[in-house]
């Protein structure tokens, strides 16, 4: 290995190697980096609430009795699922207005997020959904509970424990998603190392210190949201 | 008339023929126990009383409704019937105190310090009121079932129906679910079970119905019926099973 670096044969090349940091300079642009990061943290908190609502709500029309919810919720989901995010971005924000539909940089950004948020998290959900013994569903009804409160009140509460980590996981991978809103120009974290660098050079420092960021995010968000379903969805004797 | 009138009711699972034209009459504060070989229709037969499955033909009248599929309906049939099942199906993420109100205050609309009380009034009458807190998981078979059972009862029904259920129960635990449903026969409360306790059927049970290949093949007394069989078919199932 030290061979092959000292006969320059490595193609990053050894005179990077002696790159002196400086983290000094990106100081000049705290609060340009803290605005964004803020700005990530509020799009990611609406998105979340937004897109687990529109989850619960796609995986309800998934499992329907009304066959066209379930083809259209269906439709839904494949189109989300397979298409690239950028993409989606780009026809909300741009595309959109040539039919008349035209909002803001955030406005486009959240709901780009909500609905591929919300099209993951329909297959999550419903897939939890699926999980529930019949038997449950049937002594509902013979206790006389509408397929409304059927679904609220007994196959969603334990369908959403069983697949809580996942769900998750997915709203962690829209958090990180978020960095590509940059690209409408929502001065959210990526935006802003975007910003700092194109002004300083300081590519380097700027992009890690932005990954550090994202990186401290999904860890406390992650850790966060298990608190949260540990709370929600503990078993221990309640005080009758 | 009947607390339950069954009149010529028809059954299939697309070609499969499982009640062949059921007749059957059950008055209220008797206890009746439908015993035949698996197969034969008994949970299907329980399962059209409550509007659980669909009949093809016929008619079942219980508590002066008609018996139908149909989500109303069935919403005020759970008035009249009460079912409790082999598997217990208690709700696991609400507390043993939550299953039993979530019915009479969703349903009858019920306050909630009226439905606890009453919770606590039919945990009492399965012996189980220090469980109010707990969820199901952390009970025992014949505790879920017991929780199962008041549940049930929570909707003052007028006919419960019980489909096997000890048959998952580990063989100690038998008896206290069993107990319940004496004390419960004892109160003139009208119960229709499905069981191979054979000795619960002649013992406490005021008629026996035994059904072979989607009929009733044979009904009468309960002592009746263990003692003096009529059918070769009821002769032989009592063979097998004492
Ligand atoms: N959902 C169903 N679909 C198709 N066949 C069924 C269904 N449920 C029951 N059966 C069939 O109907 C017949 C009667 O079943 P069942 O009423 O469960 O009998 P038992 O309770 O006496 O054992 C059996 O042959 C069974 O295989
Ligand atoms: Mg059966």
């Amino acid at each position: 290995m030290l061979l092959l670096y000292t006969q320059g044969l490595c193609p990053c090349g050894i005179a990077r190697m002696n790159y002196q940091l400086n983290f000094a300079d990106l100081l000049n642009y705290q609060d340009v980096l803290l605005s964004g990061l803020w700005m990530t943290i509020k799009l990611t908190i609406v998105s979340t609430i937004g897109g687990v609502l529109l989850g619960i709500a796609g995986a309800a029309s998934r499992r329907h009795r009304n066959g066209f919810l379930r083809r259209a919720a269906a439709c839904y989901v494949e189109l989300i699922r397979n298409t690239p995010f950028i993409v989606q971005l780009f026809f909300i924000f741009f595309g959109l207005p040539a039919i008349g539909i035209k909002m803001s940089e955030i406005e486009a950004g959240v709901l780009a997020m909500v609905i591929n948020l919300g099209a993951y998290l329909t297959e999550i959900i419903r897939a939890g959904i699926d999980a529930t013994p019949k038997g449950q569903i049937e002594a509902a009804r013979t206790l006389g509970l509408s397929s409304r409160q059927i679904f609220f009140r007994i196959v969603l509460p334990p369908a959403f424990a069983r697949v809580y980590s996942s769900v998750v996981s997915q709203c962690i991978i829209v958090m990180l998603g978020s960095a590509v809103v940059s690209q409408i120009s929502v001065p959210e974290l990526t935006y802003a190392a975007n910003f700092i660098q194109s002004r300083n050079f300081l590519s380097f420092e700027s992009y890690l210190v932005a990954a550090g960021f994202y990186l401290v995010l999904a860890f406390v968000m992650r850790l966060g949201l298990n608190a949260l379903g540990s709370r929600a969805f503990s078993r221990e004797e309640k005080p009758a | 008339m009947s607390l339950v009138s069954i009149h010529e009711v028809h059954k299939y699972y697309g070609d499969l023929h499982v009640l062949k034209g059921i007749n059957l009459n059950i008055e209220a504060g008797e206890v009746v126990s439908i015993i035949g070989r698996s197969g034969s229709g008994k949970s299907t037969l329980l399962r059209c009383m409550n509007g659980l499955e669909k009949y093809d033909d016929g008619t079942i009248i219980l508590d002066g409704k008609e018996v139908s599929t149909d989500e109303f309906q069935i919403r005020r049939l759970s008035e009249s019937v009460g079912m409790v099942f082999q598997n217990f199906n208690l709700f696991p993420h609400l507390t043993v105190g939550q299953n039993i109100m979530l019915a009479p205050t969703l349903i009858r609309g019920m306050s909630k310090p009226a439905a606890k009380e009453l919770a606590l009034d039919m945990l009492g009458k399965v012996g189980l009121a220090d469980k109010f807190g707990q969820y199901p998981e952390k009970l025992s078979g014949g505790q879920q079932q017991r929780v199962a059972i008041a549940r049930s009862l929570a909707m003052q029904p007028k006919v419960l129906l019980c489909d096997e259920i000890t048959s998952a129960l580990d063989p100690e635990l038998v008896g206290e679910v069993l107990k319940v449903l004496e004390q419960l026969a004892s109160e003139g409360m009208t119960l229709i079970l499905v069981t191979h306790e054979m000795n619960f059927a002649r013992d406490v049970g005021d008629r026996v119905v035994f059904m072979h290949q989607g009929k009733v093949w044979e009904t009468g007394p309960a002592k009746d019926v263990f003692a003096a069989p009529q059918t070769a078919e009821l002769q032989q199932f009592i063979g097998a099973v004492l």
